[in-house]
């Protein structure tokens, strides 16, 4: 037991110590925020450019309907004519917006034209149509003479609450946030059974090669080093985990500190025009409840979900990345071994990504047992719930594959690290099971 | 007890391959036993499972009259043919947790490594990683971590190669030293000299059988060959060529001499003493030399080998 602690001890701090380790450690969190940043920080950057935009109003009726916003900013060349306001407009302005003079709304409506430089933006355009669209819908109201407040009187808007039977809500931007979560941890536990389950198989090579293997063996059985070396690297990547989740959940903190109630005092005291205070707002909430949502998630579940299914899934797949690394001489010889092992994860990832739009179906609860795939394809489940029977079975399954599986590259290994000089078949390896 | 380990019809196969037959050896207390054979002949198979890396399939091993269990490995220290440390662990680090693994304390591995780096005058060592070091240096790494924790038994696998000629006196010199101190030393090597120079017993192994062993000066008895080298004096060498060889079997010798005018390998046969042949020698010429030819081990391996093959 204290050897195989030593031996522990030994594989993580070799992991730990290791530059790539730190730096990954230490960067992925900040490579992630900094994208996540560069995206928000780019996006407005597009927003914050202004742009100026002339309209010949020969109908004289719209002259009203165009306030400025933060983004745009509405220019009348009414008086200039419509050719001298192109020419004014190519020199100066993002666009011109031409509305020809007609008695008939209806034919005005189709009439209205928009020149400019290049192919305008599809929010301007958009923009522009609805702020017509509302001019003329009152100026038809009024046309009709009908009070525009018993118009207003009778517009209703519509939210559906969505709740699940125990009484949790749920929401479009929550079972979206779900599928991120899923589809993020599943993956991630895709990318630390390769991780690890690698770097396992490379510390066995390396003893191997450096020969200092035939020393140490005659100190500690073949299985405990085999052991200590899962165990450490696994040790290993716990700890990156735990601090990747850290300062996850230190930055979560800041953005909702930041956003959640700094912004909308500062958004209802600007008294910005109508459509534009409409929309800050709608943004706002939809931060607000992304950040309930987060909040709503099974974080705990998760994260120690995400530690079973990791180590259950990489004792698995670390035991036959050792046994692997075992009965090679070098890396270039794994190439034959891994395809077998790296097929059932990458049909988890599949499976899993199609699971994530029905995650109650029969294929994501086949897959979300069978012991390969359920380390991630369980966990792109977990945050739509699923039901405790499946969890202890696919759990159970799980450990039940992983003694079997470590018992059988056990037998692999004890052989395979003593083995120099030519490249097994399948063959040889199944007879070493003999040995 | 007089035998620290005691190996007792051991088998051991792989799939159909046969890589020790029914082999026995006994290694005395504070002795240094030559394992000797061709490549592939079964040492390492046999080393192996000494070191407890591999079972045998029958047959059993005592160490000191036990016979061998896990704990046993504190007792053994054993340097592989194929030497190895981790490249990228520094060499005080390293040297500390082989220590440990072997079962010793924190606190007495360091005080036993501190003796032994002092000793090869390699402290300044301790913080430098493997591959920093020269292959002669990190062989004398090597040779700390297989003796540092006092093993009863330390079994050599070429201990020598990678050493140059100063190196190597001084890791002769430490093996003879740490016999002298009571271990007990299981020596494989194919540099015969070393052999004839350092071991007190030896078995030799050929194709998974043990076909000779037993105390070296009993088995190079048991194979000489009744031959005698001689340097004479004499005025008439080709009379004297003809006497001699009328009455015994005669070669020339290679032996080496400024003042003899003939030089001799003379074989005796059954019942004739080297008594006989001095007698005979001396009434007809001066005798410069005599002395009975006592094979080496080479031609004693050679010889032995071959019969076998």
């Amino acid at each position: 037991m204290d050897k195989l602690k030593l031996i522990i001890k030994r594989e993580f701090f070799a992991k730990v110590k290791n530059k790539s380790f730190i730096v990954m450690t230490a960067l992925s969190p900040l490579m992630v925020v900094g994208l996540f940043s560069l995206i928000i920080f780019l996006n407005e950057k597009n927003a914050e450019e202004i742009r100026a935009i002339a309209f010949v109003d020969e109908s004289q009726k719209f002259s009203d309907a165009f306030e400025d916003s933060d983004a745009v900013k509405y220019i009348d060349l009414t008086s200039l004519g419509i050719e001298q306001a192109k020419v004014k407009t190519k020199e100066f302005y993002y666009g011109l917006l031409v509305i020809p003079k007609s008695d008939s709304l209806n034919e005005l409506s189709n009439n209205i034209t928009f020149f400019s430089n290049d192919t305008p933006s599809l929010t301007v355009l958009n923009s522009i149509e609805s702020k017509l669209e509302k001019k003329i819908r009152n100026l038809k109201i009024a046309q009709l003479q009908i009070d525009v407040d018993k118009i207003k009187s009778i517009e209703t808007k519509v939210t559906i609450d969505a709740e699940n039977f125990s009484g949790e809500k749920s929401s479009k931007i929550g079972s979206i946030l779900r599928m991120a979560a899923g589809g993020g941890f599943g993956y991630l536990i895709f990318m630390f059974i390769i991780i690890y389950g690698t770097s396992v198989m490379r510390s066995v090579i390396e003893e191997k090669t450096s020969r200092i293997i035939e020393v140490i063996i005659s100190s500690v059985k073949p299985f405990q080093l085999m052991m200590g070396k899962i165990i450490g690297n696994a040790m290993a990547g716990i700890l990156q985990f735990i601090i990747w989740m850290v300062i996850g959940g230190i930055l979560l903190t800041a953005i909702t500190l930041y956003f959640g109630v700094g912004d909308v005092s500062s958004s209802s005291a600007q008294m910005a025009p109508e459509m534009v205070q409409q929309m800050q707002q709608s943004s706002n909430n939809d931060l607000q409840l992304i950040l309930q949502e987060i909040k709503n998630l099974p974080i705990l579940t998760m994260f120690f979900s995400f530690i079973v299914y990791f180590l259950g899934g990489y004792l698995i797949y670390s035991s036959i990345y050792a046994a692997i690394g075992a009965a090679v001489d070098s890396e270039t010889d794994t190439q034959q071994f891994m395809m077998p092992v790296l097929t059932p994860l990458v049909i988890a990832i599949y499976v899993g990504f199609s699971v994530i739009e029905n995650p109650h179906g029969p294929i994501a609860v086949a897959f979300s047992l069978f012991p390969l795939t359920s380390p991630i394809v369980m966990l792109m489940r977990i945050p739509f719930g699923v039901p405790w029977w499946q969890l202890i079975t696919s759990i159970t399954l799980l450990i039940i594959t992983f003694i079997g599986m470590v018992w059988f590259a056990a037998k692999i290994y004890r052989v395979g690290i003593l083995m120099y000089g030519k490249k097994p078949s399948y063959k040889e390896i199944y007879k070493w099971l003999k040995y | 007890m007089n035998n620290v380990l005691t190996v007792e019809n051991v088998c051991k196969n792989y799939g159909s391959f046969t890589a020790l037959n029914n082999v026995s050896i006994s290694v005395p207390k504070g002795s240094v036993f030559g394992l000797l054979g061709p490549n592939g002949a079964g040492k390492t198979s046999l080393i192996r499972i000494i070191n407890q890396i591999t079972l045998p399939d029958s047959g059993a091993v005592y160490l000191d009259g036990e016979i061998l269990q896990p704990h046993h490995i504190q007792h053994i220290g054993y340097l592989p043919e194929e030497r190895g440390l981790y490249k990228s662990m520094k060499v005080g680090e390293q040297a500390l947790y082989l220590a440990q693994l072997k079962g010793m304390s924190k606190d007495e591995a360091k005080k036993k490594l501190k003796f032994w780096f002092e000793k090869f005058e390699i402290t300044h060592w301790w913080d430098k990683k493997i591959q920093e070091l020269s292959k002669g240096m990190a062989q004398k790494v090597q040779f700390i971590v297989t003796v540092m924790h006092s093993p009863k038994l330390l079994i050599f696998d070429e201990p020598f190669s990678g050493f140059d000629p100063i190196n190597a006196n001084l890791i002769k010199d430490e093996i003879l030293n740490l016999r002298n101190e009571g271990a007990s030393i299981i020596f494989s090597t194919h540099r015969m000299e070393s052999v004839e120079e350092m071991c007190d017993y030896i078995a030799l192994i050929n194709k998974s059988n043990k076909i000779l062993d037993g105390k070296l000066k009993a088995i190079k008895l048991q194979f000489k060959t009744n031959q005698f080298e001689v340097g004479l004096l004499s005025a008439n060498k080709e009379l004297l060529l003809n006497q001699i060889s009328a009455q015994f079997t005669v070669e020339n010798s290679q032996l080496m001499s400024f003042n003899d005018d003939l030089r001799l390998l003379i074989s005796l046969k059954n019942g004739e003493t080297s008594k006989d042949l001095i007698e005979f020698l001396n009434n007809k010429a001066q005798i410069t030399h005599f002395t009975e030819v006592i094979p080496s081990v080479n031609d004693i391996f050679l010889k032995s080998v071959a019969s076998n093959n």
